[in-house]
């Protein structure tokens, strides 16, 4: 199947949607996506910000699509033509998509712990406009503590559906769910059972926005104050390898996340031992520094220089005038 | 050569005369214009006693807002602390109790706020940053002191007076 995405063509096989089309040639022809997400079967197709104008169908019926399409949920056909960034219908769509979804958003970054590597922020600060003009008072929720780990604030909530396809996919039984409908939907435990799961943790790795939230990290610091460093342990958990990024805070470990691709979907899923209990220094090996992408604000006032410099490792006076700086660098 | 500014003098080692010699005149002279200037209006003031009007974009020492209802602004977002390229800014933050509603405005608060003084550059960029308007820098000159440690300011120098004082 042979498909072009803002001119840019590639071959993927039968079956592939739009979006999975555009993230194997990668760059800024990928749609954003904050409902899909390529580990969970069955997400996508609830946040609308993924949509792309088909301008033709396929190579048998080249009629464009009357209306833009979520591309997390169309599947390619042969010869079709897809405008991403290159449409300003679709921008102006996905403009108008951001501002609905920050209805009822309550725009509290200063205080949200995800802020930094939230991907409503990232959507926000690229589509978003200024101002709201929703004139209505925003939904409010009590914050609820779903177990003593995971802290759920539903206004923060864009229903994503994220959360609970993971219970249901990765834990044995899920306890948590939608209820109510429409702008009454809330994410919910029936009368707030606590989350009790081997990988309950997962829920707040895949939750885009702030809205769950590792409780043992809240408030702790910020992102962006936090060195990523990509370590491993010997989990005794079947399911879970024990591949996670460790957040160092000078030498404590503040937090311990799955391992995060470009599109900030988990590369593994692990477990609540790993994510909660493991919490120092001596319980990982470390593996390096995990490379951040420089336009995230977490790689800010992070220096990557490891490698002495050329002349340095030419000339063994340099190098013993600069032991105490290598150690220290190399450290973490 | 010809001189641009016509105040070239010309200089001679003739000796002195007499008078010139007694140096009495000369100093007489300078006496002159000592005296001269104390009826002039003195171009120095007894700082810190008095001081002299700040330009109305002057930064001086930096200080945390309240809000109108005397509630600690700053919900330790850290973004003065990224923005701040001489890094003299940490804080820490620390959940809002039940109870502290009217000293916090946010459910978040910085429970410990420093700014390194000697650090400090005075550029304004934590003024800019701040979203919800929680510091400016609209005090006075940082006055001196004599350790390193005593130019670490935290919340107690920082944070405005309360409403009521």
């Amino acid at each position: 199947m042979k498909v072009t995405i803002d001119g840019i063509s590639v071959e993927v096989p039968d079956g592939t949607s739009i979006l999975n089309a555009a993230r194997i040639i990668g760059g800024d022809v990928v749609p954003p996506a904050m409902c899909y997400y390529s580990k969970l079967a069955g997400s996508g197709g609830k946040c609308r910000t993924c949509l792309v104008k088909v301008s033709k169908g396929s190579e048998k019926d080249p009629r464009p699509m009357p209306k833009l399409v979520a591309s997390c949920r169309t599947n390619v056909m042969d010869g079709m033509e897809v405008q991403n960034l290159t449409s300003p219908e679709v921008i102006e769509a996905r403009k108008g998509v951001v501002e609905m979804l920050l209805i009822n958003h309550p725009l509290d970054c200063p205080v949200c712990d995800q802020a930094g590597e939230c991907h409503l922020q990232d959507l926000g600060f690229e589509h978003g406009a200024v101002k709201t003009r929703y004139e209505f008072d925003r939904r409010t929720f009590n914050k609820i503590d779903i177990g003593d780990k995971i802290q759920l604030h539903m206004t923060r909530c864009i229903l994503c559906y994220r959360c609970v396809y993971t219970a249901d996919q990765i834990t044995d039984h899920r306890i948590h769910g939608i209820l109510n409908r429409g702008d009454h939907s809330e994410i919910s435990t029936y009368i707030q059972a606590a989350v009790d799961n081997d990988f309950s943790g997962n829920v707040i790795d895949v939750c885009p926005v702030g809205a769950l939230t590792d409780k043992t990290f809240r408030f702790k610091n910020r992102v962006w104050f936090t060195k990523p460093v990509d370590a491993h342990r010997d989990c005794d958990h079947e399911k879970c390898n024990g591949k996670v990024t460790l957040w160092y805070k000078g030498e404590d470990v503040i937090r311990v996340t799955a391992r995060k691709d470009v599109y900030g979907e988990v590369e593994e899923f692990i477990c609540n031992t790993c994510r909660f209990d493991k919490k120092k220094t001596a319980d990982w090996v470390i593996e390096g520094p995990r490379k951040i992408s420089h336009h995230s604000v977490i790689s800010s006032n992070h220096y990557e220089t490891l490698k002495p410099l050329p002349v340095v490792k030419t000339n063994p006076v340099l190098q013993e005038a600069n032991k105490t700086q290598f150690e220290r660098e190399t450290r973490l | 050569m010809e001189s641009l500014s016509n105040k070239r003098k010309e200089v001679n080692n003739k000796p002195l005369n007499f008078l010139e010699r007694a140096y009495l005149p000369a100093i007489g002279q300078g006496l002159l214009i000592t005296m001269k200037h104390f009826w002039k209006k003195p171009v120095t003031i007894a700082y810190p006693e008095e001081k002299r009007e700040f330009s109305e974009n002057f930064r001086g020492m930096h200080s945390l807002k309240r809000d109108e209802n005397g509630k600690e602004r700053c919900t330790a977002c850290g973004l003065c602390a990224l923005s701040c390229p001489a890094e003299a800014i940490t804080m820490t933050a620390a959940e809002r109790q039940p109870g502290e509603e009217n000293l916090y405005r946010e459910e978040k608060y910085a429970a410990v706020y420093e700014i390194n003084m000697l650090r400090c550059i005075f550029c304004g960029l934590c003024e800019e940053a701040c979203p919800k308007e929680a510091i400016y820098l609209d005090g006075d000159i940082v006055p001196s002191d004599y350790l390193r440690k005593d130019f670490i300011y935290g919340k107690d120098k920082l944070v405005e007076a309360p409403l009521n004082q």
